[in-house]
């Protein structure tokens, strides 16, 4: 099989492959490029914003895009659709970067404590990944978020620990093929303790799938967030998130179609952003898919 | 083959133990416990609510309680909701058709559809439809379900009126044509993320397989295209394919949770929320318990058809 893949890939013309890693390569930098545009117009909120996302206009409540000096018109109280689209995207985008870093430490200190000490420590962490991934996330996290105060940490940190188990999965079976590599007993016959081998051999060696898990799971996690919020059991009003602006569309539809629209197209351009932009990594950083 | 079913099914059963230590001990880390909604009631005295805990059993110790629910899971005796006071299994069971429906008929639609576009982007491989799929798929798994749920309704039912918002049958009962029209939305919501994820990886899967050389054997003999892919691959392609099937049950569950709050579909989903919105302990364990079970009996259905389908899996676990 080796042989055929060999001349499978000696017998394509190279440009299939090399198109096609174009144009992945391009919806990756696209999706870099909204990424930046939104972090930029969410973190500069504060001065770029052209309203205050409090502030009332209540004569010109559920105006249309380009009325009365609101870009993209505003909401049942007369607020500034586009300011609180900027606002909310400081919490969304917040909320799912932080709980991709409480995935990415929980996975990869499961992961990594599982493969590396193993025996009966390595089975039951294991073991718990295993019964984690039995439960639908959606409902294991609106299970606990009922009980919590939301707010962003509470957020970030319960869609963090519900998600964690594939990163532990990848991290463990990364560790245990890396442990019979030679370099690693090396380490271990000069001395050196199981944390320092465990952050300065085995950590960079298994980024490279760690980081593509990272990049998809942002986007879940910033999915999950908007529909925690859009139930009510997220950030709560006042303050705007993308999902909790989307709240009341039902309701609100007969009178004002645009204000389902835009905060949807925000969680959409940012979840598509990052899974493109994990979908390029996956190619850039591995070489098998590189032709396909 | 009895003996790799025995094994898969006494892991399943600690697999079950486990989810269910895990699913009883959240519910008691719980802040304010299950009676904490009674607590605000000023009508409801002290002595009240320690005459509900004794009733209900909450003032004995954590693993007497466990034991005592786990032991009723198993038999069918859920308990009782605190609202009303129905049979948990009664209240569950009458809403479980609901959603299996649901699920089902998304399963079956992304399949057919999923599969044939999978196929049909390997076998044109970097072709203009190719790449559409590719972006489409990639789009369609980052569309938030509810928001793409909410858009449906808006154009379809409340613009259009082409077809109804929501529930699952007319007030005052109606046909089949009717019932019909009210699953067209929900599934359609529900099964955009499975096929998209079935169009990925079919492709991929496919182009595995067309690189082997039992391919090339056969495309030599001057067999058409078209059959090889077909007859050759997809059959080659049937193990992966099932075992995603399996793999998809937690997202199937999930995205059922989802598109039911939306369309106010009348099953497991929209009865997990409402009781949410209640605190109702006993309902949201037994949810909570069901799904998993679903996913646990999705994975053991979908090891038991590839073992049956690929002889070589029960070597490897025997």
């Amino acid at each position: 099989m080796a042989d055929a893949t060999l001349m499978a890939v000696t017998i394509a013309p190279p440009r299939a492959g090399l198109l096609k890693r174009l144009v992945r390569h391009r919806l990756s930098i696209l999706a870099l490029v909204v990424l930046a545009v939104l972090v930029v117009g969410s973190a500069g909120a504060p001065w770029l914003a052209p309203h205050d996302p409090e502030e009332l206009d209540l004569a010109s409540r559920y105006a249309p895009p380009f009325a009365a000096g609101h870009i993209l018109g505003t909401d049942d109280l007369g607020r500034d659709v586009l300011t609180r689209l900027m606002f909310a995207g400081q919490i969304s985008l917040a909320v799912g970067i932080a709980a991709m870093l409480v995935t990415v430490v929980v996975g990869f200190s499961v992961g990594a404590f599982a493969a590396y000490y193993g025996r009966w420590v390595g089975t039951v962490l294991m073991r718990l990944t295993d019964i984690m991934l039995c439960f639908p996330s959606v409902f294991l996290l609106l299970f606990v978020a009922a009980f919590v105060t939301p707010s962003l940490a509470s957020m970030a940190l319960m869609i963090g620990l519900t998600c964690w188990m594939e990163i532990a999965r990848i991290v463990y079976s990364q560790i245990l093929v890396l442990k019979s590599a030679d370099f690693i007993a090396a380490a271990q016959m000069v001395g050196a303790p199981s944390w320092r081998i465990i952050l300065r051999q085995i950590l960079p060696n298994t980024m490279a799938p760690v980081l593509v898990a990272a990049t998809l799971n942002t986007a879940n996690a910033i999915l999950l967030e908007s529909y925690l919020s859009f139930l009510g059991y997220g950030i709560q009003p006042p303050e705007a998130s993308w999902g909790n602006m989307l709240t009341n569309a039902q309701s609100d539809f007969q009178v004002d179609p645009w204000l389902a629209v835009f905060p949807g197209i925000a969680i959409t351009l940012a979840v598509t952003s990052f899974n493109f932009l994990g979908d390029g990594l996956r190619d850039a950083l591995d070489p098998r898919t590189a032709g396909r | 083959m009895a003996r790799f079913l025995g094994y898969r099914l006494i892991q399943s059963a600690f697999l079950l133990l486990g989810v269910s230590i895990v699913s009883f001990g959240l519910m008691h880390l719980a802040p304010g416990g299950p009676l904490s909604l009674y607590t605000l009631n000023p009508t409801v005295t002290a002595q009240d609510i320690e005459r509900v805990k004794a009733l209900f059993g909450l003032d004995r110790p954590v693993h007497v309680q466990y034991l005592k629910w786990a032991a009723g899971m198993a038999t069918g005796n859920w308990g009782y909701s605190f609202f009303g006071g129905r049979p948990v299994v009664d209240i569950v069971l009458d809403r479980l058709p609901a959603t299996l429906l649901l699920m089902g008929t998304a399963l079956a639609l992304a399949l057919v559809i999923g599969v044939a576009v999978g196929i049909l982007s390997a076998g044109r491989r970097n072709s203009v439809f190719d790449y559409a799929s590719a972006v489409a798929a990639m789009v369609a798994l980052s569309l938030p379900t509810f928001w793409f749920g909410l858009l449906s309704i808006f154009t379809f039912a409340q613009t259009l009126r082409w077809l109804p918002a929501g529930g699952m049958v007319s007030t005052g009962g109606g046909g089949f044509v009717d019932r019909l029209e009210h699953l067209i939305l929900p599934v359609v919501v529900l099964a955009l993320v499975l096929v998209a994820q079935w169009s990925r990886y079919t492709r991929s899967t496919m182009l595995e397989i067309l690189d082997q050389d039992f391919i090339r054997t056969a495309r030599a003999k001057g067999i058409r295209r078209s059959r090889v892919l077909l007859n050759h691959g997809l059959r080659a392609a049937l193990v992966p394919l099932v075992t995603l099937a399996g793999l998809q049950v937690p997202l199937l569950v999930g995205g059922a949770l989802v598109t039911e709050t939306v369309f106010g579909w009348p099953g497991m989903g929209m009865l997990f929320l409402s009781a949410l919105n209640t605190r109702d302990h006993p309902v949201l364990m037994a949810i909570l318990m069901v799904g998993a079970v679903m996913v646990v009996l999705g994975n053991l259905l979908a090891d038991v058809l590839v073992a049956l389908i690929d002889p070589r899996v029960k070597l490897g676990h025997g």
